[in-house]
């Protein structure tokens, strides 16, 4: 939130763990205690962490079923509309072709089967990494965690946080404060906005 | 606790070598694998291997500006053999191509951990293959800036469209996707490390390029899910693809009605030599690489030892397709297709069958010896000699195959000429030097998963340092 004012003195608090052991347990006891705008790090993709902060959601493989069902029927009709349709009162560059090749029919179905499958996985592959990256909000340039001197050096290293926002309507800097050391944190750092 | 993070328990190993030497923490190997790419100075032998790449591609810009002032004529191309060395390196190149998304994708939905540590260098080796792959249909077309038309389906004035009923255009589709998803799979698998290396990059330009490049990923948990659900569905998406690319591109033959190429046989003994020849190039790059590199604790002879059992199996199924092609070619009973057979064992160019069943058949077969197969020396001979040897097998199904058809008046003969070897040996020159740029620029090792190895082996005995 690099260009509007913000609502807070801070963006949140940071706290740092040993491990992605602590890391799950402290988030679960963070969503458990109530509060909902946190997130944690890792350097490592640790399963379970989304869940235990109550994230759930099926976007990218909603996005990536409906990215190659729309592959398939572009790639199906593209060939159908090129290789067996001939419009005459379209203008030539949108008609297409219904040449008789080899004595196979128009709608010679098998051969269009191919140039298919490939449009499916090409669209439902792009459709992959497109929507994972625009769920998720990247690309950003800049995101308030990174004023966290600790967070910069070893958060794609080797250790791992939890941020407590403090927009989170429970928040409250000297509670939540205490509230995370207890969790096991080895240190708490206010984030800058 | 740890039982939900620990996703599942590793296979135990065949035998006694760990996919990761032992005593490496969260830091240490970040730091091995960045540092390669983030040192100031370019070690001598990077020097070495870019400059014998970047002198093999000067003769691929002769021979390619050649070929555009003068045609396809340079080549030894003529009737009866129409169709050489374009399409054989075009095979050849693709199959290498093959080796990379294996290993990214469908060992990791077979979850092998020693996938891990070679992923990154053989998705690039992928893709740089592919690369090479595309220049020879492009370029035989003799006129490459008019093949957009010829190749690419878009509505234009001339009113023109593909045939989609010709095996040519499903190539074009099949490599072309095979080119696109596999770019896709290697930026996803890099933008974790990429974010490792924007932050701890020293430099102001190298910390914007990888800070763009890294989508501003700051490993969210949420990040995270989303991420590895968008990486498996890619696998799972790239399984298929992997398989149906070599069967698409043995269509080209296996559709026509040529003696030699009509054969239901193709498709899965072309992807198995495909697989075959692609570990073969990932072998005859990363043993020297991770010997220069000190890169043997991260690829271990572990990794060396899977990659030549798969070389194994998958060069018993090419050989098994061989037989396969002349019992056929015999119990069929069709003439046409015998003569082919006989005329690869006794015509002239028996010489290419003799020595094609040498590398592929009998040489690989020194692999049943696991001493062959964890020695680095060894295991890089026969790495070659398969590369040869996969080479040399599109030569004999492209050109004994054409050489002498129906009329003896118009058998022929094939070589090619000093433009034809100029512009393959010019591919090799352009392969290895986006290769060596590869690992000056990018880890070469998927830093992430082999810190996700590290916590899962429970190597790390280097407590995490915080303060």
């Amino acid at each position: 939130m690099a260009h509007t004012t913000p609502s807070t003195p801070t963006y949140g608090l940071m706290a740092e763990f040993r491990d992605p052991e602590t890391l799950l347990a402290a988030a679960r006891r963070t969503h458990e205690a109530g509060y909902r705008r946190i997130d944690a790090f890792s350097p490592i993709p640790v399963h379970g962490l989304a869940e235990a902060m109550g994230h759930r959601d099926r976007k990218v493989q909603t996005a990536v079923l409906v990215g190659g069902i729309v592959g398939m029927i572009a790639g199906y009709s593209l060939s159908y509309f090129t290789s067996a349709v001939e419009v005459p009162w379209l203008p030539a560059m949108f008609s297409g072709y219904a040449l008789n090749i080899g004595g196979r029919p128009l709608h010679s179905w098998p051969s269009f089967i191919i140039p298919t499958f490939e449009t499916t996985i090409l669209f439902a592959g792009i459709t992959s990494l497109v929507s994972m990256l625009i769920f998720n909000g990247l690309p950003r340039p800049y995101h308030p965690v990174f004023n966290v001197a600790r967070f910069r050096e070893h958060a794609s290293t080797d250790a791992f946080f939890l941020c407590v926002e403090a927009d989170d309507p429970r928040f409250d800097r000297a509670e939540t404060r205490r509230f995370l050391e207890g969790l096991g944190a080895t240190e708490v750092n206010d984030v800058e906005h | 606790m740890s039982t939900e993070i620990t996703r599942e328990r590793l296979p135990a190993a065949p035998d006694d070598v760990p996919v990761i030497a032992p005593g490496q923490s969260l830091r240490t190997v970040t730091e091995k694998v960045s540092d390669i790419v983030l040192r100031k100075k370019s070690p001598l032998f990077w020097f070495a291997g870019l400059g014998v790449g970047f002198l093999l591609l000067q003769l691929f810009l002769l021979g390619v500006t050649r070929l555009l002032f003068v045609g396809t004529g340079i080549w030894g191309l003529n009737v009866p053999v129409a169709w050489g060395f374009a399409i054989i390196n075009f095979v050849w190149w693709v199959g290498i191509g093959h080796a990379g998304t294996l290993i990214s994708a469908i060992l990791f939905l077979f979850r092998q951990p020693w996938r891990m540590s070679i992923n990154r260098a053989a998705e690039a080796m992928t893709l740089f293959a592919v690369a090479c792959a595309l220049l020879y249909p492009l370029f035989h077309t003799g006129r490459p800036w008019l093949a957009a038309y010829w190749l690419l389906p878009y509505p234009n004035t001339m009113g023109m469209w593909p045939q989609f009923r010709s095996p040519l255009i499903w190539d074009v589709f099949a490599v072309s996707t095979y080119a696109t998803i596999s770019a896709v799979f290697w930026f996803t698998g890099l933008i974790p490390d990429l974010a490792t290396m924007r932050d701890r990059a020293k430099g102001a330009f190298a910390k914007t390029v990888y800070g763009v490049l890294s989508m501003g990923w700051r490993g969210s948990a949420v990040h995270w899910r989303r991420y590895e659900t968008s990486y498996m569905l890619l696998a799972g998406l790239s399984t298929p693809l992997v398989l149906s690319v070599h069967t698409v591109v043995s269509f080209d033959f296996a559709v026509s009605l040529v003696p030699g190429w009509h054969a239901t046989i193709f498709p899965p003994y072309f992807v198995a030599g495909a697989i075959f020849s692609g570990f073969a190039m990932v072998l005859t790059l990363l043993i020297p690489i991770r010997a220069v590199y000190g890169l043997k604790g991260l690829i271990t002879e572990r990794h060396l030892d899977a990659m030549a059992k798969v070389m194994l199996a998958t060069g018993w199924i090419v050989f098994y397709g061989y037989m396969m092609e002349g019992f056929l070619a015999w119990y069929s009973g069709n003439k046409y297709d015998w003569f082919v057979i006989w005329n690869r064992l006794t015509g002239p160019y028996w010489w290419a069958l003799t020595l094609l069943i040498l590398c592929n058949g009998i040489i690989p077969q020194t692999l049943w010896s696991r001493k062959v197969r964890t020695s680095p020396v060894l295991l890089f001979i026969v790495s070659i000699v398969v590369n040869v040897g996969m080479w040399l097998e599109r030569y004999v199904i492209v050109v004994t195959s054409l050489h002498r058809d129906y009329l003896p008046s118009s058998w022929g003969m094939y070589a090619g000429t000093f433009w034809d070897w100029s512009i393959y040996l010019g591919t090799i020159g352009l392969f290895l030097t986006l290769f060596w740029i590869f690992i000056r620029v990018l880890p070469m090792i998927s830093i992430f998963e082999m810190r996700e190895l590290v916590h899962r082996t429970g190597h790390e005995d280097a407590p995490v340092p915080t303060r």
